[in-house]
């Protein structure tokens, strides 16, 4: 496994544009610290991040993982792009003449994956705890240590999204059109619920085919990842005290569903094991 | 003699292209191997095979007695197939020690391979930087880090120009002196000629010839004649019973033989019958010939 990952990484750390979208990804959730700073502005009220809840234990883990998971793009480019490169590069197939197995390639990038979710992980979960405990109300650490399932939450969408991100850059090995792909996949899957819910079935309050319909986009790859971490937005006091004066109520459950993180296994697992079988049916 | 790597009854069929049919070859260790066949006749395509880069549609093929899974085997081979590939934006010497990694084996050899192809003084250039000739050369120091027991070269010479070509040769003929070894494919038949010892002959995935350069070259030749009066000259000729066929080409007779015939016996024959040549040689087929012979339509 070091091994593979030593391989790894020296490809990756010696390309100038992996090396600088690594730095900037690192930057930028440290950054994330400095929102702290930034004064929002809520229709007529005027919030101060840092004095609004968001940095109260526990509700803190929820807000910056979320929050963070939107960086993850700048990982998905170098991913992509270590995979079409070796299609490009011609490396793959020389790392196989080489003696590599394909198993042992595909692990390689998987562990790397998992490394960099592993990183950003633990990234966030030390952020989150400086800035806790410097603005958080409650310091206790019962308090502290609860609701840590967003960390893992977080850990495991971030490994999902780059399975996905892997498995299409082997199948289309051209890091812009895959790039691309996955975009048009995001807007596939909201516009096409949209359209189906909307026009063509007609949305009606409680419809069976409205039940069906959501619980399928509930279901595919990326809806389930967003899923795994719900917005946090609407949890805070302040906010509910806001939209509360507007009239409007929101119904959330804001933890992390079992369900979800089944899907979203299952969909690594597949996606994971399709990179596989596209690697071994493939000539080169 | 030790078996390095048997390939039996190989096929390989892409959706309209039967690439290698039936295909079996035995390469035994210390021999140089040239396998030869025009363009598209399936010879990078068994290479692929056994490389682990194509999948094969049915056939058997096994490294080394089979001791090792495949890519095991290949951490043991050195092999460059078609055109250099090295990641662009490494060093010579990172791209080489990422080979080492892969092959798992310690980084000692990098220097030794790169000051025997000539590229220690560029060892930190990056290798984007590189000309054709110089990729190549890179692409040999890797196939040879650990001292591989086959180096397997595919059109090693293809788009270099002619001092590259004459640097990829003279480095084939010192590894191969070295008794490493070698797989060589290439259309370069004089190539062959001079480094092989053994010849397989591709064409449209069907072996066509295996077995030794000799072998293919030993044949008993044939005379190129010209006399004043060919017509006569044809007639005298009867008189051998080592003449398979005479052909006449513009102002010359090619009579070819089936067994031995001295020239001297030949000339004094025709001189008696009052026949004086003009020209008398005596050839044989080079490979070239005899392989343009065995892949005619």
């Amino acid at each position: 496994m070091i091994r593979l990952l030593s391989i790894e990484l020296q490809k990756n750390w010696q390309n100038r544009s992996s090396k600088v979208l690594t730095i900037i990804y690192f930057l930028s959730l440290t950054l994330l610290a400095t929102v702290a700073l930034i004064e929002f502005e809520f229709g007529p009220f005027k919030v101060r991040a840092a004095e609004s809840g968001f940095f109260n234990f526990p509700y803190i883990w929820h807000f910056t993982t979320y929050v963070a998971s939107w960086l993850k793009i700048f990982l998905a480019v170098i991913i992509v792009s270590m995979i079409a490169n070796e299609y490009s590069y011609g490396t793959l197939k020389q790392n196989l003449i080489d003696g590599m197995s394909k198993k042992e390639f595909l692990l390689s990038k998987v562990y790397t994956i998992i490394l960099f979710s592993i990183v950003s992980t633990l990234l966030v979960f030390i952020i989150s705890l400086i800035l806790g405990l410097k603005y958080s109300s409650f310091t206790e650490a019962s308090i502290i240590f609860s609701d840590l399932e967003y960390l893992f939450a977080y850990f495991l969408k971030h490994v999902a999204f780059f399975s996905f991100c892997l498995f299409l850059a082997l199948l289309i090995k051209r890091s812009a059109f895959t790039l691309g792909f996955i975009f048009v996949w995001f807007i596939g899957e909201n516009a096409g619920h949209a359209i189906l819910k909307y026009k063509i079935l007609g949305y009606k309050q409680g419809d069976k085919d409205t039940v069906i319909i959501d619980w399928v986009k509930d279901v595919l790859p990326l809806e389930s990842m967003s899923n795994l971490i719900v917005e946090p937005f609407t949890r805070l006091s302040f906010v509910k005290s806001v939209t509360t004066t507007v009239g409007a109520t929101f119904e959330n459950n804001y933890e992390v569903q079992p369900i979800n993180v089944a899907i979203v296994l299952f969909w690594t697992i597949l996606f994971l094991f399709l990179s596989f079988y596209i690697l071994k049916k493939r000539d080169l | 003699m030790e078996t390095i790597l048997k390939i039996s009854n190989l096929h390989k069929k892409y959706r309209r292209v039967h690439a290698v049919n039936n295909v079996s070859v035995e390469i035994k260790k210390g021999n140089v191997y040239g396998i030869l066949g025009p363009n598209g006749s399936g010879k990078s395509t068994t290479l692929g095979i056994v490389l682990n880069v194509v999948n094969k549609t049915s056939g058997e093929f096994e490294w080394f007695d089979g001791k090792y899974s495949t890519h095991d085997a290949l951490k043991k081979v050195g092999a460059i197939i078609e055109r250099p590939n090295f990641y662009p934006y490494m060093s010579a010497e990172d791209n080489l020690k990422l080979v080492c990694k892969i092959k798992n084996i310690p980084y000692t050899k990098v220097y030794e391979k790169l000051e025997l192809v000539g590229l220690l003084e560029r060892k930190d250039s990056k290798f984007k930087t590189f000309s054709l000739g110089m990729k190549q050369r890179l692409a040999i120091a890797s196939a040879l880090l650990n001292d591989p027991e086959i180096l397997i070269l595919d059109e090693p010479t293809n788009g270099l120009d002619p001092q590259g070509i004459r640097q990829i040769r003279d480095l084939i003929k010192v590894i191969a002196n070295q008794g490493t070894t070698i797989l060589l494919a290439s259309h370069l038949l004089d190539e062959v000629e001079k480094v092989c010892s053994h010849v397989i002959v591709i064409r449209n995935g069907v072996t066509l010839y295996q077995g030794t350069v000799d072998g293919i070259t030993a044949n008993e030749g044939f005379f190129e004649l010209e006399s004043e009066n060919l017509e006569q000259l044809q007639t005298a000729l009867q008189h051998f019973s080592q003449i398979e066929k005479i052909e006449k080409d513009e102002n010359k007779l090619l009579v070819y033989l089936k067994s031995n015939l001295d020239p001297a016996e030949l000339n004094s024959h025709l001189f008696k019958q009052n026949i004086t040549l003009t020209h008398l040689v005596k050839r044989k087929h080079s490979l070239e010939e005899q392989f343009l012979e065995l892949t005619k339509h």
